[in-house]
Parts: C-alpha cells; structure tokens; sequence
C-alpha cells in the first residue's frame, strides 16, 4: 500500500492549494509519465467519481441520503441517478436516525450501502445508530453479523459562514466509539482513494468530508479506482525542527504556517496529515516528533476532549524523553461555533505559527 | 380627506402609532367597521366538527393584518437583497409566500399563547415583538440584531417565540414541553409547534405526537406544507401526503394556508380545542414558498417557473386578502397604498441600519455559554485572542 500513496503523490500534482477564492472546476484529461490516465478534478468530482465507479463495479452498492437524487447539497452525486437509476440512487425523506438506521440494516444483509448524512452538524439525530447500533453489530453478535459495507459521508467544518449547525467538527464523538472507522480527506485524490477503501473495507466507516475543500482544490486525479490506506497518516512535508499535525482544511492551514515558519524563523516543519482519526497512526506521528522533538496538533473542533487531547496523551508517553517543548494544541476555543466571529475562532496559521515560536523557544 | 394624515405619514416613524388610529377614525367614517368573509372548506381529520367557513373582522383587524402580511413580505425581499450583495453572510431561508399562516395565527393568539418553530422564522420573530431592524440586523450580524447577531438568520426569539432552530424536526418536541409547562401552570396558554412537510419525517415529531396525546398537552402542532422540503416534494418525501391525519389518534385540521381568515378560524377553533382540555391538535397549512430553500438554492430545478408564477397569481395570500378587504367595504385601496409606503420607508431604514451599523464586540464571542461559569477563562484561546467567560450585561433571559 505505501508504495500506491506514493504513486498517488506523484499521480496528483496539486495546481493550488486551499485558496477561498480559487474554484477551478476544469475537466482535462491528460496522460502521467507512467500512462496512467488523470482527469483535473476537484474534491466533490472526485468523490462523485468515487461513487460512481462503485455504482458500476459494484452492482449491489446503492447510494442514498436528502437530496443525493439531484447531487446532494454539495453535488457529489450529481447525475447518478440518471446514470444508475432510482432503486440505486435515491432520496430518501428527511430522518437521519432512520437514514443511519435502514443503511445498517442494508449492509447487514450484504449491500454495499453508502449514506449521506447532508452536513455532519446532522449526524446527531442519527448518532444512537451510528454509535450504539452500527458501531457494536459485530462484536455484539460475536462476528455472526456485521454492518461493515456500511459507509457514512457528511460534509464537515467551516465553510466561512456556516454559523453553528453548518461548521461543526464532530470526529472527536466518533473516535470514541471502537467499531468505527473515521476518515477525513484534505485532498481530492486523498478523497477519491479514501472513499473507496471506507467503501470496501468490512467495517462501518464514516467519511467526513471538510465541505470548504469541495470546490478549493483542483488536482490531477486518476481516472481508474484506486484505493489509499485507511489508519495511515500522510507525511506532506518533511522538516526536522517540528511536527505539524491536522486533518481535513487544517492541513492546509498547517502548509501555510510551516511556509510562514521557514520565511519568519528559518525552521523547516515536518506538516503531517493524519487522515484517519479511527484508528490513527500512531506510529508515524510518534516517529516524527521523536525525529523533531517539538510538535503541535491543530484541529478545529474545540479543544477540551478534541482529538488532539488523544493524540497528546499518547505523544508524551510514546516520546516522553524525546521532547523539547510540551506538546501543544491550537483548536477551536471551547464554545460554540461561532456566527459572525468565526475567524477569530479558527486555529488559523498566526495562531499556528505563535505555538511553533512558544515551542521553539521552550 | 386624508391629508391630516398625510402630514402625519411623511413625518418621522415615531409618530406612527397616531397615524395609524387617525386614519382609523377616517375610514370608519367612510367604511364598513366590520365584514364576514367566506373560506374553503376545512378538512377534518378524527373531528365530528371544525372551524367556522365564517370569519368576522373589524376594519382594524384588516388593516393590522394587512400591514404585518405587506411587513414579512417586505423584510423578506430586504433580506432576499442583502444577501445578494453579500452582506448577509450563510444561510437565510425566506418565508415569502407562507405570510398568511404567520398572521393568520398570530392574529388571533392569546398573550399567554406561544410558538416555536424552525429556521424560516424571520416572519414569526417581526410578529412576535421584533422590529424589522432587529430582525434585519440580526441578519446582518450586527448589533441591533435581537440576538445582537449572534444568531443569525436561522437563530430569532422573543417573548413568548421559543425560536428558530436549525435542526430539522427538533424543535416539536420542545413545543410539547412548553404546553406541558403551561397546562400544569394552569396558564391556559397554548403552544404552537410549527414544521414544515420535510420536517414531518423525523422520528421525534411521532415521539411527541405520542407524548402530547397521552398527557393531553394544549399543543398544537402545525405543519407548514409549503410542497418542498428542500428540493424534494412531498409525493417523494411522504408516504401519506396528509399531514393532517397524521398524529392518527390525534384529532387534525386541514386548512387554506394561503387564506389569513381561514388559518385564522382554524386557530381560534384549535385554542377553544386545547383550552378545554381536549388535548392536542394537527394542524396542516397548505402553502407554497416562493423563493428557493435558501439563498443558494434558486428553486427552479424541482419545480417549474410556471407552477411558481401560477401560485403567485392566483393564490398569494397578500393579494387575495387585499381585495377581500377592499371588496368589502372594509378598507379603501388609498389607505393600502399609504400602509405600502410605510412598510416601505420602514423597512429601508432598517436596512440602513442594519448595513451600516457595527458588529458586536469581539468579547462577545465568549458571552453567554454558561450562566455560571465554573472557569475564568475560555480554553484555547491565546495570548493575543484572550477571552473571559461573561454574561451579556447580566440580563436574565426573556423567557424567564
Ligand atoms: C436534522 C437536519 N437534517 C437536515 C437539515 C437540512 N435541511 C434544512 S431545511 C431542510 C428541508 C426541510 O423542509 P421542510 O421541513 O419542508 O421545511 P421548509 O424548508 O419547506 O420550510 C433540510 C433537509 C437540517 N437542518 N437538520
Ligand atoms: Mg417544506
């Protein structure tokens, strides 16, 4: 697998990255030095890709949630119901909780069931399904049953004005339920290939998909399926001076900080993108700041309870010896998510670059 | 003969109130004081009777909920345009179309009656108590907001106005807890739980239906069909179609909610209903959005301009009332225009205000989490973004 996400790497040369205003939605195909053919994608092409070609390798995978019928909100789907039909592709009415609740019940008789949940600030009503139901069929039954061709999308985080029930970050309240699989792509190729390994992986997954990313971010994608590794995180960057951890949009607010840190420090940042929270990887993040010594986790859901608070207990046991600076986490701030103040509330690259000087100079 | 008036008019808006009664004494000078209009006939659902086909109303009435109708359309088209010029930011969902289930309601609810409702709500907050600046502000994001722009479009109260919520379907159940609080306060108050035909999907509306009919609450839930629920129509979305039967062992009531007098007859009747301690009500409006969804949402992928324009024309519930009105003797077409011209210059002040006027500070951003506030200070925030938990200049909340 690793040599694939490397592949991956050089397959997709990003044109630009996580710019407000840069919504490139060009089609062009063009041919990699290895033949294999790429088309300009953005992410919610790239995931409408994804989709697809599940739809036709896969004859007993449906596609289902408010509004995917005509695309979804964020028109991912768009044009697979024309494609693939109405008992494959379809609406259903608005009833998260029994969204959730009749995809579990599709993949445990074997379908390939792919939910879209419209924003995840809605995923709470379905959450009891998710968390209790989906989460516990396999071990409950002792492996007689599993819901695991279950996958969950939602869009997810900021969005620039999105106020408190179109912004929220929720995979911290997924991580703490063993059973799931939880993913967040920053990337259209990483959306892509991730989204068809949740697909096929044999656990429930949920897909969290940062919705400001949709439209951002064009990249060369592969045309063909591929799959990228679930519970491995991505090296962006290497550095040797400290380690930059986020997912999802902070990843890409995490570049632009290591770009300040070069330019007003002189320092090179390893920036990390964890990509899975469920599990996570461990072992590459303990590697890096073992190699750095120094390391901050940038996420933007608040901080008490946020999944940085996981990643920093395991940090300061795995590296213990190793560390210069005390770990630390710039996030959201512990209330909710902002209306008019959402800038002031992101963990933005000066709020990221600030924790970089506090720990330089520990 | 209105020139007094006129004077009146043109001179600032504080001088509103006497405008509004001297024209009164005019016209009921010259017009009829009262006049009974007839409405469609009601659907029943599990009702041996229904509300009156009959509706009375006093020149007064007409004109009050005239003016409140020509207001909701008028801050809607303000805000429809803010938005366009990007200074209302996110998400705005306009209630242009639905006035007549607002007003008609309101018009004959009880200071001891409340309403709770969804995320279109800019219409129920101005009728409620809230200025339309406090409405446009709040929309704007800015401090004469009434929720100094914290809020935002989806976020609206006021007195007895448990809000707008952004979460489909969540706010019925609430609804049901208010009339549980008003019937053991013995207040006589009844709660009107209001959702939309998408909404009428969520498993917690079948939860409440439950709850309200076993405890025999004086709620009346009201499902605002207005066809779509987002981009999906109702034949996609609803097994049954019917929303008024579908609280099965609750009593329902379908009603014209293009016609004020007719949602009006039916909310007096559901008042006289749950006041006499018969429990709970379904009340379904029929009625029809104009505008998209939202504003990102141009409204015209699953449903054609035609069926938009044929409503508009045969059915608004602002022009119908109008020539009822009129027809009648009630109110003179001149006196409407004057109102026009005073929702008008009304609203545009507002707007004024409502672009120009300063957000809140940024302290704010940390108020009001908390009523008491175990810890100082906010986690995460920073040296240079530093923030206190705080309570908005220790007001108790309007509710209380
Ligand atoms: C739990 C939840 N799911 C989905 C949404 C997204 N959403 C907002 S409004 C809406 C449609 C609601 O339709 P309806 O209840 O008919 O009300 P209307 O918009 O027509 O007033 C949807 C799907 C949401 N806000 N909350
Ligand atoms: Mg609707």
């Amino acid at each position: 697998m690793k040599s694939l996400t490397s592949l991956f790497r050089e397959a997709s040369k990003p044109k630009k990255y996580f710019t407000s205003n840069n919504c490139q939605r060009v089609f062009s195909s063009s041919n990699t030095e290895n033949g294999t053919k790429t088309t300009s994608m953005n992410m919610f092409q790239a995931i409408g890709s994804a989709l697809d070609q599940t739809l036709k390798s896969n004859p007993n995978s449906v596609v289902f949630g408010e509004d995917v019928a005509f695309g979804g909100v964020f028109r991912c789907s768009m044009g697979l119901q024309e494609k693939y039909g109405r008992q494959r592709v379809f609406n259903t009415p608005l009833c998260e909780q029994g969204i959730a609740g009749f995809g579990i019940g599709l993949a445990v008789t074997g379908t390939t069931a792919i939910a879209e949940i419209q924003f995840a600030d809605y995923m709470f009503p379905a959450f009891d399904q998710i968390m209790n139901e989906a989460a516990k069929y396999r071990y409950r039954s002792g492996n007689e049953f599993s819901c695991g061709k279950l996958t969950i999308r939602a869009p997810c985080g900021a969005v620039g004005h999105g106020a408190l029930y179109h912004s929220q970050s929720p995979e911290a309240y997924f991580s703490h339920t063993p059973g799931l699989k939880v993913v967040i792509p920053s990337s259209p190729t990483k959306a892509k290939g991730l989204l068809l390994s949740c697909i096929k992986d044999d656990d429930p997954c949920i897909f969290l998909e940062p919705k400001v990313l949709y439209r951002s971010i064009t990249e060369e994608v592969l045309e063909e399926p591929y799959e990228l590794p679930l519970g491995k995180a991505d090296i962006i960057r290497k550095g040797d001076s400290i380690t930059l951890i986020g997912w999802g949009t902070q990843v890409h607010v995490l570049i632009e900080t290591a770009d300040l840190a070069r330019q007003q420090l002189g320092i090179n940042c390893e920036v990390i993108d964890l990509v899975s929270i469920l599990p996570w990887d461990s072992e590459t993040v303990c590697n890096s700041v073992k190699k750095t010594g120094r390391v901050i986790i940038a996420h933007e859901a608040p901080l008490t309870s946020g999944f940085g608070a996981e990643m920093a207990a395991t940090i300061q046991e795995e590296c213990f010896l190793y560390l210069e600076a005390p770990v630390q986490r710039v996030t959201g701030f512990d209330t909710p998510f902002p209306h008019v103040f959402e800038p002031f509330y992101l963990p933005n690259k000066w709020r990221c670059l600030h924790a970089i000087k506090d720990a330089m100079k520990y | 003969m209105f020139s007094r008036c006129n004077k009146l008019v043109s001179s600032q808006s504080t001088a509103q109130k006497s405008v509004w009664s001297c024209l009164r004494s005019l016209i009921k000078n010259d017009y009829a004081t009262e006049a009974t209009f007839e409405s469609k006939p009601f659907k029943l659902h599990r009702l041996d009777s229904g509300p009156s086909t009959k509706s009375t109303i006093t020149s007064d009435e007409a004109i009050e909920m005239y003016k409140q109708t020509q207001m909701i359309r008028r801050i809607e088209t303000a805000a429809g345009n803010l938005y366009k010029e990007k200074i209302i930011r996110g998400f705005c969902h306009l209630y242009s179309g639905q006035e007549a289930v607002a007003v008609g309601m309101k018009s004959v609810m009880r200071p001891q009656d409340s309403a709770i409702s969804a995320y279109r709500v800019h219409g129920w907050t101005y009728l409620m108590g809230v200025s339309a600046l406090g409405v446009l502000a709040e929309l704007t994001g800015r401090k004469s907001g009434c929720c100094r722009g914290k809020g935002g479009s989806m976020h609206m109260y006021a007195t007895n106005f448990y809000g707008g919520n952004g979460i489909v379907g969540a706010q019925v159940p609430l609804g049901a807890g208010v009339a549980f609080a008003n019937k053991y306060t013995e207040n006589g108050g009844v709660c009107f739980a209001l959702y939309g035909d998408g909404a009428s999907n969520q498993g917690q509306v079948f939860e409440v239906y439950n709850m309200a009919k076993l405890w025999n609450l004086p709620v009346i839930f009201v499902c605002e069909n207005n066809g779509y629920g987002m981009g999906t129509s109702t034949e996609r979305s609803s097994a049954s179609p019917n929303f008024y039967t579908r609280g099965d062992y609750i009593p329902g009531i379908w009603v014209d909610g293009m016609d004020i007098l007719a949602v009006r007859e039916a909310t007096r009747f559901g008042i006289e209903y749950c006041t006499s301690g018969k429990g709970p009500l379904v009340m379904e409006a029929a009625t029809y959005r104009y505008s998209g969804h939202s504003m990102s949402d141009p409204g015209t992928s699953y449903r054609t301009r035609e069926e938009i324009q044929e409503v508009r024309q045969t059915r608004d519930p602002i022009t119908s009332f109008k020539e009822k009105i009129i027809n009648a003797g009630l109110v003179s077409a001149d006196l409407l225009k004057k109102i026009d011209v005073e929702v008008k210059a009304e609203v545009d002040a507002a707007v004024k205000i409502a672009k120009s006027e300063a957000e809140i500070g940024l302290d704010e951003l940390a108020n009001d989490i908390y009523s008491n506030d175990l810890e100082k200070e906010i986690r995460s925030t920073t040296p240079f973004l530093f923030y206190k938990h705080n309570n908005s200049s220790g007001k108790t909340p309007i509710n209380l």
